[in-house]
């Protein structure tokens, strides 16, 4: 496999010093911020690393002529899923600090780079090893002789037409899951009458915009005992709103 | 066309043993969806990598869907963690093993 | 006729079938009649057939009807057919004509029993199952008659199992039968192996494909089924204790037919015989060794049924002597005379018993020719048929069987002649202490009651003996007359002949003494001396006293304690190794076994729910194992192809 891409490679040209410079600093940008999302203790911190990453795997993207997804990358990934994540993580309160060095799972951390140091090895190895399976030149057509956006809007509305519809409703369906997820639970429904709605109401509802403070115990809802941030909760009142 | 594919499947490789380590490692929820948004980075670019090679399209039209994907993944995971977090106050994943055997 | 064959077997059948699904609801006479009309039929149509076989005039007269295909598998091809020849048919006839009489004798005898139609339902099943035996013609089909009549045997001895001792002794039979069987089937087994035939003529006529050593090993096992059967040494214990079941049953069974079924099988299987001269030989020398043991142990019993019974396993030797010596028209001469003699003489002791209410000890019989006339002339007859007093047909049968001993092995003709000493001398001592002396009887209701039919006569009736009803002594009557007469069939070369009529079967496989005219008187008086002497011995020791404790010897008494023996060596041990089965074996091994299995189960469970923490980042490890997993195979797919 690699063989075939290496002589796939050698036949359009060696690399030119701008490439390989680029993609240096590219790939460094990517590291570094992968490491900072898994190191960092704050996860605002975590956050903005990862914001470096998308980056760098932006200039990825174009760097093999993927201009058009390059762009969504930043658009998307970098715009929009990471400021979600700050504002939940705003909106919550977690941006304290965890304690890194513990690990309270007896084995996990061992286990866990045993197995990834495991697995590295094995893909680097099936990409050596690996051979091409159909002789098939392309699936969906080929990704040179028109613009890049051209290229993909079109094979997207007629070879992926419905990936494509799937997707969309796909889209939908986790806009409204994630409304429902979200919403507070229903001040004036029967089944709550008798003791915890009016409080619910007083006691739950923030004044819009005000933010929780920090280390102090989030909202409950109906039944439910505070209790000391990162303490476990008393299994038996917890329950998830639907 | 000039970097053989080769570096970016082992860059792609390193990145998303990174992001295997963070989730397997954090305790945090949120750092751990951020560490799976770069396993997805990962495949993305090992996806896209070989639609250069293969001059097959197919591969960045393949990643464009993850990237929706992923979007959706994340909003409706936050959702989740948000509903989580009213009920206990904390962001920890081990706090929730209730479904202990 | 000879095509209504299976009507022989079918009639009896029939009366069973009626008899199971009506028989509680016919009751008392009326189940009893349908049973005797079947078997009646059945001596009809066996009487057709014979006279039928009669016309067929060949050198060697048979018949075989193919019923069905029964086992058609393969190279297991057998058929369910019958074969009829002069052997089969003698066996047919005395079979259904004694077992005729004998069903006649048991409506009067089993009157007001509570279990009247049971009865005659497993005695209409034992005839069918007899004749089934006699008339296969192959070893599977007679098979299948030896079972049935060990069956029926079974539930007839226990008939009354209420009792320990009756249903106790019914599982004795069985076992006895049981252990014999054995043998049986490996003789069956080694026939197949050798020949792949079960069918008789097919086995004799390749019988140089089975080899010398193996015919006797295939005679010698054939010998073991034969000593379970007809209660030959060693395996004859269970004859005596069969006597808890009903005397009818005691005279058709065990004494007429089924335990003749062994010396039917010998005779049937001469040509395996003829060729194994030390089988032979050892049928013979077991065959003398019983007559003489049963004999000296009939000299001391005291139950009237049970001397008879160990008389009937001392004449069963005597016929296997017989066989031993080749002569197996001498053989059959004696198996039908003991059959009319002894039915008759056990019918005769059901009379006494029921004439005495059920009693059976000779101690407290006595002077009973003052009160049941009938029934001492007929017993009388048989006495002195059995004690081979001349002209009667046991001194015939006798005589021809010693004749034919002492022309082939003369040592073993001593111990036949002291044999019909201790015969004469037995059979009179229970004459003298049942029919002559003094009265004993007095007193009905002093003693255990072991005919529970008659447990309502011991109430309310004088206890003087009574003679039985004529239903009973018809019987009686009938039997001494063909007793008394049957030795005609001696005489050679008349139409009631015997040798004329079944010699042809054996062929040149029959021994003939060709003893001299001289030897032959010399013999014949020998036999008639000894007869005669011991029984006036016996007569008059037994008839002045009934007690004389130096010729009744405990040992003797106690069966040559043969009883003790086998459950020392045998009894002993199974129990211990029961019991170990029982309370290790079942509860620990088997029961462990699968409680071990359930509880490793349980282990295994509780074991791997550690997986199962709850924390999701233990889960992640393991989505992350499996991924290496998968990866590792690929890899090896990749690297071995």
């Amino acid at each position: 496999m690699t063989a075939a891409l290496l002589t796939l490679a050698a036949t359009s040209g060696h690399p030119t010093i701008p490439d390989v410079g680029v993609f240096a600093v590219a790939a460094a940008i990517v590291i570094a911020g992968a490491v900072g999302v898994v190191v960092a203790r704050n996860p605002v911190h975590s956050a903005l690393m990862l914001v470096m990453t998308l980056f760098g795997v932006a200039v990825l993207f174009v760097l093999q002529q993927a201009n058009f997804l390059a762009a969504v990358q930043v658009i998307v990934y970098a715009g929009a899923i990471v400021v979600l994540f700050l504002f939940v993580i705003m909106f919550l309160g977690v941006d304290r600090e965890e304690d890194i060095r513990a690990e309270p799972l007896r084995g996990q951390r061992p286990l866990a780079i045993a197995l990834v140091v495991l697995g590295t090895t094995g893909l680097l190895l099936l990409g050596q090893v690996s051979k091409w399976t159909t002789g098939q030149p392309s699936v969906a057509g080929s990704d040179t002789g028109a613009p890049n956006v051209n290229l993909l809007g079109k094979s997207l509305y007629t070879t992926y037409l419905f990936p494509f519809e799937a997707t969309s409703a796909l889209l939908i369906i986790a806009v409204v899951g994630a409304v429902v997820l979200a919403r507070r639970p229903p001040a004036t429904s029967a089944e709550d009458a008798v003791d915890e709605t009016p409080t619910d109401d007083v006691v739950t509802d923030r004044t819009p915009g005000a933010p929780e403070a920090p280390g102090t115990p989030g909202a409950v809802t109906t039944g439910a005992v505070a209790t000391p941030a990162g303490a476990d909760v008393d299994p038996a009142d917890t329950e998830v709103d639907a | 066309m000039s970097i053989s594919p080769a570096w970016y499947l082992g860059l792609s490789t390193v990145l998303f043993a990174i992001g295997a380590v963070g989730v397997l490692v954090r305790r945090n929820v949120l750092i751990m969806f951020m560490c799976v948004e770069l396993m997805l980075n990962a495949a993305n670019l090992a996806f896209v990598t070989f639609a250069r090679t293969l001059h097959d399209i197919g591969g960045q039209v393949l990643v464009f869907f993850v990237l929706v994907v992923a979007a959706a993944e994340v909003v409706v995971g936050l959702g989740i963690v948000v509903a989580i977090f009213r009920r206990r106050a904390s962001a920890n994943a081990d706090d929730l093993h209730l479904m202990k055997g | 006729m000879l095509h209504l064959t299976y009507l022989i077997i079918l009639l009896p059948l029939v009366g069973f079938g009626i008899l199971l699904a009506a028989g509680r609801r016919l009751g008392d006479p009326a189940a009893g009649w349908v049973g005797t009309i079947a078997v009646v039929a059945s001596f009809a149509v066996s009487v057709g057939v014979y006279l039928s076989l009669l016309q067929v005039n060949a050198p060697v007269r048979s018949y075989g009807q193919d019923l069905w295909s029964w086992i058609p598998v393969d190279r297991l091809q057998v058929h369910a057919a019958l074969y009829v020849d002069p052997l089969s048919m003698t066996m047919v006839l005395f079979i259904t004509g004694i077992s005729s009489l004998i069903h006649l004798y048991s409506i009067g005898y089993m009157k007001g029993d509570r279990d009247f139609p049971k009865f005659f339902l497993y005695m209409n099943l034992f005839v069918a199952s007899m004749l089934i035996l006699v008339l296969g013609s192959n070893l599977l089909v007679t098979f299948v008659g030896w079972e049935g009549v060990g069956t029926c045997s079974y539930w007839l001895v226990s008939f009354w199992f209420t009792r320990d001792s009756a249903a106790s002794a019914g599982k004795k039979a069985f076992v006895y039968n049981r252990i014999g069987d054995v043998g049986f089937l490996l003789a069956i087994f080694l026939v197949w192996s050798k020949v792949h035939t079960f069918d008789y003529q097919v086995i004799f006529a390749n019988i140089d494909k089975i080899g010398s050593a193996n015919i006797t090993a295939i005679c010698l096992l054939l010998l073991v089924g034969v000593m379970g059967k007809s209660a030959q040494i060693p395996l004859f214990p269970w004859l005596a204790d069969a006597m808890e079941g009903p005397t009818p049953v005691s005279a058709l069974i065990h004494a007429a037919t089924m335990v003749t079924a062994g010396v039917y099988l010998l005779c049937r299987v001469s040509p395996l015989l003829h060729a194994s001269p030390s089988a032979e030989l050892t049928i013979a020398i077991v065959g003398a060794a019983t007559a003489f043991v049963a004999a000296t142990i009939a000299c001391a019993q005291q139950d009237i049924k049970k001397v008879l019974a160990y008389s009937t396993v001392s004449q069963l030797g005597y016929m296997f002597l017989a066989i031993g010596c080749g002569a197996y028209t001498a053989a059959i001469f004696l198996m039908v005379a003991h059959a009319f003699f002894k039915g008759l003489l056990f019918l005769g002791a059901g009379s006494v018993i029921h004439g005495l209410h059920d009693e059976q000890d000779l101690k407290r019989m006595g002077n009973l020719r003052a009160y049941l006339p009938i029934t001492f002339i007929t017993f009388a007859i048989g006495w002195l048929c059995i004690a081979a007093v001349p002209p009667l047909s046991g001194f015939w049968a006798k005589g021809d069987i010693l004749d034919n001993t002492w022309a082939a092995h003369p040592g073993l003709w001593v111990v036949g002649i002291v044999t019909a000493a201790l015969t004469a001398y037995y059979m009179s001592r229970l004459t003298g202490l049942a029919f002559f002396g003094r009265d004993r009887w007095a007193g009905a209701d002093d003693g255990p009651v072991p005919d529970a039919a008659h447990a309502h006569h011991a109430d309310g009736h004088s206890s003087e003996p009574h003679e039985s009803p004529w239903i009973m002594t018809v019987p009686l009557w009938i039997l001494s007359f063909f007793a008394a007469v049957a030795g005609v069939m001696a005489i050679s070369g008349s139409r009631f002949s015997l040798a004329n009529w079944v010699d042809p079967v054996f062929g040149s496989n029959l021994f003939h003494d060709n003893l001299s005219s001289s030897a032959e008187w010399t013999l014949a008086i020998i036999d008639a001396v000894v007869a005669i002497v011991f029984v006036l011995i016996g007569l008059r020791l037994w008839s002045t006293r009934s007690e004389r404790p130096a010729l009744e010897a405990s040992f003797l008494r106690g069966a040559w304690y043969i009883n003790e023996l086998y459950d020392t060596v045998f009894g002993r041990p199974s129990e211990r190794l029961a019991a170990f089965c029982a309370d290790v074996v079942d509860p620990k091994v088997i029961d462990g076994a699968v409680n071990g299995v359930a509880g490793a189960f349980r282990g295994s469970g509780s074991l791997l729910r550690r997986t199962q923490t709850g924390y999701v980042r233990n889960y992640l490890v393991g989505i992350m194992f499996g991924a290496v997993v998968i990866l590792g195979f690929m890899l090896t797919r990749m690297w071995w192809g």
